[in-house]
Order: C-alpha cells, then sequence, then structure tokens
C-alpha cells in the first residue's frame, strides 16, 4: 500500500539538464518543487578517481544498470525483440546529472532548416523529394521562437564559441565564453577546409574556456584538457553539468526538495489531468504517491516514453496503420567519417570532449539536394577529446583484429591516427518506433521499453555522400592513408555509436502527429508536460543537449504560465 | 614454457628496474607461467615514486605498501596456464615491449572474472532467452565466468585432439590456427559461440595490457609506455597547443592526489 506524500506544485521525474532547468526556473518563481530520481546524488567531490577509463569508459561506472531495466530491440516488425543485456550502442545516464555528467560537452543549436523541414522540403524540392513512408514533420515551433532559450540555456552552461558558423541560426548574443584553444591538430583540420574553401569554426563547447559565473551565480571552472570527459563526470567541475549549475540554482531558492532512490513507476490521471506519481524506495522498497499539481518528464528519452505507455496516457503509434504519436518518430544519429594515419606523433591524448573545429557546409539544407537522393546531412568536424588506450586500436583495412601486426600498428597508430566525423541527421521512418515489449520485464513488473529501428535507404545516401566529404578533408590534411568509414548495412545496438536517441514523445502544432505541444505540454493533460530529445521530430547533424536545454527553458516557460492561468497553453 | 617476468607493479621504472627490483627482492627469476612464485611477494622494499619507501605491512595506510597479485578465479593452474598462452598470442610479447603475459594481463582477467564483470552484475540476464540475430547483442544465459571457463577448456580440448598436446606446448603458428578457429565460430562449446567466447578473450586482453595498473594488469604501466599514454594527468593545460609530441612519463590513478 502506498504511502500518499503532502501535494507539492510541481514534481520532476529524473534530475538531469531538463529536472534540473524546470526545478531551476519554478523554485525561482516560488514553487515548491520536488525532484525524484532513481539513481543518486554524486557531483564534483565524488569524481576524484575518474581518470581511470576501465571503470568509467569500459565498465560503465556512471551508467543506468540495465539489470534493473533496459530495453529490448530489433531490426524490424517480422524479429522478435529482445532485451539489450549489456549497454552498447547508447549509454543511458542514472544519477543527479543524468547522462549530463558524463556528456562530451558539444553543445549546438539545431538549424532553423531543422525546425521547419517539412515545409521547408516541400517548398523547394516538392512533396515527393522522400517517399511517404518517412514521417517528416514541423516541430510545431521556430527558430525565432526557441532563440531566447537557446540564448539562456548557453549563457546557463557557459558556452564556449567562436560565433564563426556561417550557416548557424540567427543569435541574439555572442557566446558567453571564448573559444577553447586551437591545437595544432585542429589546425591541420582549419588549414585543409579553408584550402577547400570552407569556413571552419570552433565547436560550441561546454568544457569552458575560462572560469565563468552564469546568470544564476553558478561557477564553472576552466577546463585543464585532461581528456577525460565523456563516460566521465568532471573532477574540476569545469564541465557544464546540472550539478554544478542548475542543481545548486534550484537548491539555494530553498524550494527543491530532491528524493534519491526514487524509481517513478507510474503517472496517475483522473479524467484529463494527472494528480502525480507513484514511485518506489529503491532502498526500502516502500512505494509513495506524490500528487502535484504539474508533473514533469525529466528523464531520459526511453523512459519518458516508457512512463507515458505504461501510465496509459496518449495513443500509442501503430506502424500498420500510422495512428496513433506516442512511440512515433524515434530517430538516432547517422555517424560517417573517415579516419587518417600520419607519419609524426601527435598528442591525442590530450584533450576535452568538445575541443574541435568544424564545417557546416554539408549540414541541413546548406546544399542543394535537387540532385541528391536524400535530405539533410551532417556537422563534418575534427574532435581532439582525448584518446585513451583502450579504447583507441587503430590498425589499416585487412589487418587481424589481434595478433602480432594488431599490436604493433594499434601502438603506432595512437598516436598517429585521426578522425574526421560527419555526424549526420537521422530522418523518421514508419517503421521505426517504440513500444511495450510484451515479453519482458524490468525489476518492478513493468515491460520493458521495446525498439524497432532500422537504418533507411535516406540514412544510407546520407551517410555514404558525408563519408566522402570527411575522407576529402582528411586527404587534404596529409594523411598517408585514409580509412572511410564502412557503409551502412543494419543497425547493430552492439558498438557504441551514439546516446543521441530522439523522438517518441514529438513536439508539434497537431495533436494528431504529436504528444506535446510546442510548450511541451500534453495535448490529453493539460498539467502534464514531457520534455527532452523525445520532442525532437527528427533528429539533426548535431549532438542534442543545447537544443534539449533550449526546449528545457521553453517548458519551464510553459510550467510557470500554467501554474498561474491553467489551461492550454496554445 | 618458461619466461622470465615481472613481479609486480609496483614502481616507476626510473626508480627501480624490473631486475633491480628481483635483486633486491632476493627472488629468482624465471618461473614457471601460472606457477607458484606469484602471490607472495609483498613486503619488499621498493623505492615508491614520490620517493617514500614502502613496504611495511602495517595493516593500514594504503600507500605504505604494495599489493600483491593473485588468483581469485581460476583454481587450476592447467587452467590458467591455457588462458596465459593463449592472452600472449593475442597480444604477444615483441620488439616494442611486453606480451599479455609479462603484463601480467592473465591475472587481470582472472581478477575480472571473479567480480561484477564475470559475474554479468549491471547486466539484464533474465529470460526467456532465444537466439536473435548478431544485431541484437549477446542473448546467451552464461555469465563471462562461465564463458571462459567452457572456452578455455574447449581450447584444451581441441589442442589435445588434433595436436595430442596441452595448448601451451603447440608452436606459435598452431596456436594461432587453433585460437582462429575459435574467432570463426568454428569450435562447439556447450552454451555459447566459441566467436563470442573469442571476442571476450580478445577484448579482456587489451583491457588488460592497458587498464590502470590498480587493476593488476599493464605492469609497471609499459603496456602505456609502449602505446605512448601517460596515464592519468592532472592536466595538459599547458602542453596542449605545443606543436612537439610530449612522450610522459606515465602516472596510475593510484596516484591521483587533488
Amino acid at each position: 500500500m502506498a504511502t500518499t506524500l503532502e501535494k507539492v506544485d510541481v514534481v520532476t521525474v529524473g534530475i538531469g539538464w531538463t529536472g534540473g532547468i524546470v526545478a531551476a526556473e519554478c523554485a525561482k518563481e516560488g514553487l515548491k518543487v520536488v525532484g525524484l530520481e532513481r539513481g543518486q546524488e554524486r557531483g564534483t567531490p565524488d569524481f576524484q578517481m575518474v581518470h581511470d577509463e576501465y571503470r568509467y569508459a569500459i565498465r560503465y561506472e556512471l551508467m543506468q544498470d540495465v539489470s534493473k531495466e533496459t530495453v529490448t530491440f530489433r531490426n524490424r516488425r517480422t524479429d522478435q525483440a529482445l532485451p539489450m543485456r549489456q549497454l552498447g550502442s547508447f549509454l543511458l545516464g542514472e544519477g543527479l546529472g543524468g547522462a549530463g555528467t558524463h556528456w562530451n560537452g558539444m553543445t549546438w543549436r539545431f538549424l532553423p532548416y531543422d525546425f521547419e523541414i517539412k515545409s521547408m522540403t516541400d517548398k523547394k524540392y516538392g512533396e515527393n523529394k522522400l517517399p511517404p513512408e518517412y514521417t517528416l514533420q514541423d516541430w510545431g515551433i521556430t527558430y525565432d521562437e526557441l532563440e531566447p532559450y537557446f540564448d539562456q540555456y548557453e549563457k546557463t552552461a557557459g558556452i564556449s564559441g567562436d560565433g564563426k558558423n556561417p550557416f548557424a541560426g540567427k543569435r541574439s548574443d555572442d557566446f558567453p565564453t571564448p573559444p577553447l584553444k586551437k591545437t595544432p591538430i585542429l589546425k591541420k583540420f582549419e588549414e585543409a577546409t579553408k584550402e577547400m574553401g570552407h569556413e571552419p569554426f570552433m565547436l560550441p563547447a561546454a568544457t569552458v574556456s575560462e572560469a565563468y559565473t552564469n546568470p544564476d551565480g553558478e561557477t564553472i571552472n576552466a577546463c585543464e584538457y585532461c581528456g577525460f570527459c565523456e563516460r566521465f563526470g568532471c573532477e574540476y567541475g569545469a564541465k557544464a553539468s546540472p550539478e554544478v549549475t542548475v542543481v545548486p540554482t534550484a537548491k539555494k531558492t530553498g524550494n527543491f526538495d530532491m528524493r534519491f532512490g526514487a524509481n517513478v513507476v507510474e503517472i496517475l490521471k483522473e479524467g484529463d489531468k494527472v494528480t502525480g506519481v507513484r514511485y518506489v524506495d529503491t532502498t526500502t522498497q516502500e512505494e509513495f504517491i506524490q500528487p502535484a499539481d504539474i508533473v514533469v518528464l525529466t528523464s531520459y528519452v526511453l523512459n519518458n516514453a516508457k512512463l507515458l505507455m505504461v501510465s496509459n496516457i496518449g495513443e500509442q503509434y501503430d506502424p500498420e496503420t500510422g495512428k496513433g504519436t506516442l512511440g512515433r518518430n524515434y530517430c538516432y544519429q547517422i555517424n560517417g567519417g573517415a579516419t587518417g594515419l600520419f607519419d609524426e606523433q601527435m598528442n591525442t591524448f590530450m584533450g576535452t570532449g568538445a575541443l574541435g573545429m568544424s564545417i557546416d557546409d554539408w549540414n541541413g539544407d546548406n546544399f542543394d539536394h535537387s540532385d541528391l537522393d536524400f535530405i539533410h546531412g551532417a556537422n563534418v568536424y575534427i574532435a581532439q577529446t582525448g584518446s585513451r588506450p583502450i579504447g583507441t586500436n587503430i590498425v589499416d583495412e585487412d589487418t587481424p583484429l589481434w595478433g602480432a601486426e594488431f599490436k604493433k600498428q594499434s601502438i603506432h597508430n595512437f598516436t598517429r591516427a585521426l578522425t574526421v566525423g560527419a555526424q549526420g541527421a537521422s530522418l523518421p521512418h514508419r517503421d521505426n518506433y517504440m513500444a511495450l515489449d510484451p515479453t519482458y520485464k524490468d525489476v518492478y513488473g513493468l515491460p520493458l521499453l521495446q525498439i524497432t529501428y532500422n537504418f533507411t535507404d535516406q540514412d544510407r545516401a546520407l551517410q555514404a555522400f558525408t563519408t566522402k566529404k570527411a575522407a576529402e578533408i582528411m586527404e587534404k590534411m596529409g594523411a598517408k592513408k585514409v580509412l572511410p568509414s564502412k557503409p551502412l548495412t543494419d543497425y547493430d545496438i552492439v558498438p557504441y555509436q551514439s546516446t543521441h536517441n530522439t523522438g517518441g514523445t514529438v513536439m508539434g502544432d497537431d495533436p494528431a502527429t504529436s504528444v506535446v505541444n510546442n510548450y511541451l505540454q500534453h495535448w490529453d493533460a493539460e498539467n502534464l508536460f514531457v520534455v527532452g530529445a523525445g520532442n525532437f521530430a527528427h533528429n539533426s547533424g548535431y549532438n542534442p543537449t543545447g537544443t534539449v536545454g533550449a526546449l528545457a527553458y521553453r517548458c519551464a516557460d510553459g510550467v510557470i504560465q500554467y501554474s498561474k492561468k491553467g489551461g492550454s497553453l496554445v | 614454457m618458461t619466461e622470465k617476468k615481472g613481479v609486480l607493479y609496483m614502481a616507476n621504472k626510473k626508480d627501480v628496474s624490473r631486475r633491480d627490483f628481483l635483486k633486491v627482492a632476493g627472488v629468482a627469476t624465471g618461473s614457471v607461467i601460472g606457477g607458484g612464485l606469484i602471490g607472495g611477494l609483498i613486503g619488499y622494499n621498493v623505492k615508491k615514486p614520490n620517493g617514500q619507501t614502502g613496504g611495511k605491512h602495517d595493516g593500514h595506510g594504503g600507500d605504505e605498501f604494495v599489493s600483491p597479485t593473485g588468483r581469485m578465479f581460476f583454481v587450476n593452474n592447467a587452467d590458467f596456464q591455457t588462458l596465459s598462452a593463449a592472452t600472449e598470442r593475442i597480444f604477444p610479447k615483441d620488439d616494442l615491449g611486453p606480451g599479455a603475459i609479462e603484463l601480467r594481463v592473465p591475472y587481470f582477467i582472472d581478477n575480472q572474472l571473479a567480480g561484477s564483470y564475470g559475474n554479468n552484475t549491471k547486466e539484464y540476464m533474465q529470460g526467456p532467452f532465444a537466439e536473435g540475430t548478431p544485431t541484437q547483442g549477446y542473448q546467451g544465459h552464461l555469465n563471462r565466468a562461465d564463458i571462459f571457463l567452457r572456452g578455455i577448456r574447449a581450447i584444451q580440448q581441441v589442442a589435445k585432439k588434433e595436436h595430442d598436446s596441452t595448448f601451451n606446448k603447440l608452436e606459435d603458428e598452431q596456436k594461432d590456427v587453433l585460437l582462429t578457429k575459435f574467432q570463426k565460430g568454428e569450435v562447439a562449446i556447450p552454451g555459447v559461440d566459441s566467436s563470442y567466447f573469442f571476442k571476450l578473450l580478445r577484448t579482456a586482453t587489451l583491457n588488460g595490457a592497458y587498464a590502470d595498473p590498480i587493476y593488476a594488469g599493464n605492469a609497471n604501466m609499459d603496456g602505456w609506455r609502449m602505446k605512448g599514454f601517460p596515464g592519468h594527468q592532472m592536466t595538459f593545460k599547458n602542453e596542449i597547443e605545443d606543436d612537439t609530441f610530449h612522450d610522459m612519463e606515465p602516472a596510475s590513478i593510484a596516484s591521483m592526489n587533488h
């Protein structure tokens, strides 16, 4: 029998970037907020032993314990979905800060084109540019409407950048901090792309270039370039993360109460409103009901969708009929690129998560697609994130993966190989979606989330094109050997690719094709908000967090407005 | 197969070479792989990288003494010798530096198999179990400890059957041919595909060669030295813009001290 607690104004499910932002903004407005986090509290003092590749990067110290909850996966509807028994393709976060603790910090704004992709594509290339099974749609919001929230997120996180991307949307202000250091590795890319007629610029970075105090009074320290960012927490407090920014901001209002080991298992709904959430204390196994005037789902993409499904809120998407919105437009990231082998040794092990340079000439609709059989593209970049020896074993094509020759080459290339990446957009397809699994259960007896996903013809064409561009740059950079990415075959959940899962709780201006409106307010329950990369109607050729942060500020704005006047915000 | 080998990760190469250490310690070099030498070697006077003299085992103050490395998982010497010989073929000693055995990779793997890695504790191991497609990843019910034991025994059986020999005594080429059969999934192992076992073995070998020495492998940080990786360093703020390559003395996380 669950214990019913005292009602609060706002409850958030999860305390990462989105939960932290919503909590901070609402608490500053005087709303009483409870944050429920199923992992534990952690922060900078807990990262003193973090320079340990094996523990953190290989054995996933900071990641979700999938013995308790995972997802099932299949490439196509005719396959049987089976559990992802080990983490691999993507790394789910757990604990205070969520994936915002172990991220690299590359912080982009999606392109103006992204938010109006359907109308702009139709207008320029006609309605049949992509076959009808691609469920492309506008986001119900424009870049200009979202711009103030991008600005707000960048200022909270102290993002370092040079503002020199000629293809970026219009900015209301400069980056809060100057760009990171331009290293010899970055300069190789810069020189090559300039010679090729491009306009390279520094990657916008949340591993900030200098000590910075944000508008809330929180300080982010200057990056030390130690090379341990992605999959690690920062022992210097030099990577913008929820636990060094929005969480302390929320706490110091006195209006924010965090509960750890609080695993939400149901959103409670009566009529057309939600009344709160039910959660299990993972330590005592006690059940609690936390009533709230407003519920905000702020966990990861996958769990936000699952919670709506197990709580029976909204209509499950059916790929057969195309009806239903929940679980629809699941997208990922389409990675290509080229590795180059050089003669000279470089300091590849030095770096930081978001240290890099980039060109956007082959992203979005920044180039003409009239004669191409795909739309969108990829951000093409070089990153110096800090190579580590277990994870970096680069050998020439056709070299055996073990033995004397493997040892020789992988050692030789550790300090002599560079990669130009092409981080490609992922567009929605009728057959790629999320649902509940009929067979497998989590530790609480709830069904696992089931993902049906495979790469599409659009993805293959995009990846082949952008990989070719990356290889040309690598050639120009003077690599003695260029190893382009292999063409895409079936999506494989085993090797790490990207923790950029998107969609399933898509935003939009039409309840027939979206789960939430453009304030991230649920169409079927006005006091329920769902925010995160799940709101993306497709995924762009960028890392998602900058846009997630902007949406979280938009959501917080919506929650505050709703708390005052109620009703639908659109 | 006998080979001179290092004893413990304990000191910075600059301070004490392996040979000197063995002299100081009064231990005869040349032990049988997997034999009984390892394990009892605590308490020797070793100059620590920070200039302290280690060696006193007073029950506390973990920085003051060097821990021994020993077997926590394999109870049978033949099994451990087979594992050792297989890892050495995956990561052989050559003119660049030590191979898996000298790096103490077999001990790393052994220790890992005794813990959460071997027991798949943070992984979803509930049924029902079905074969699945390769893109769905591992779908077996055996944990890694089970798989390693079965895989190692299968290596011994194939060596016996095809060469009437133990695996360790085969020529290098013969070992490679045999291991390639495992890699290609051509050997029947009850409960697991031999290619999956081989994949685990290969990955674990590389992990042991390059993980921080606190995990018992990467002896003397020689895995890192070969690769040019300096391990844990506090900052590269002052070096990262340099055009020259920095060949740095590596440091273990054990020295991390904020």
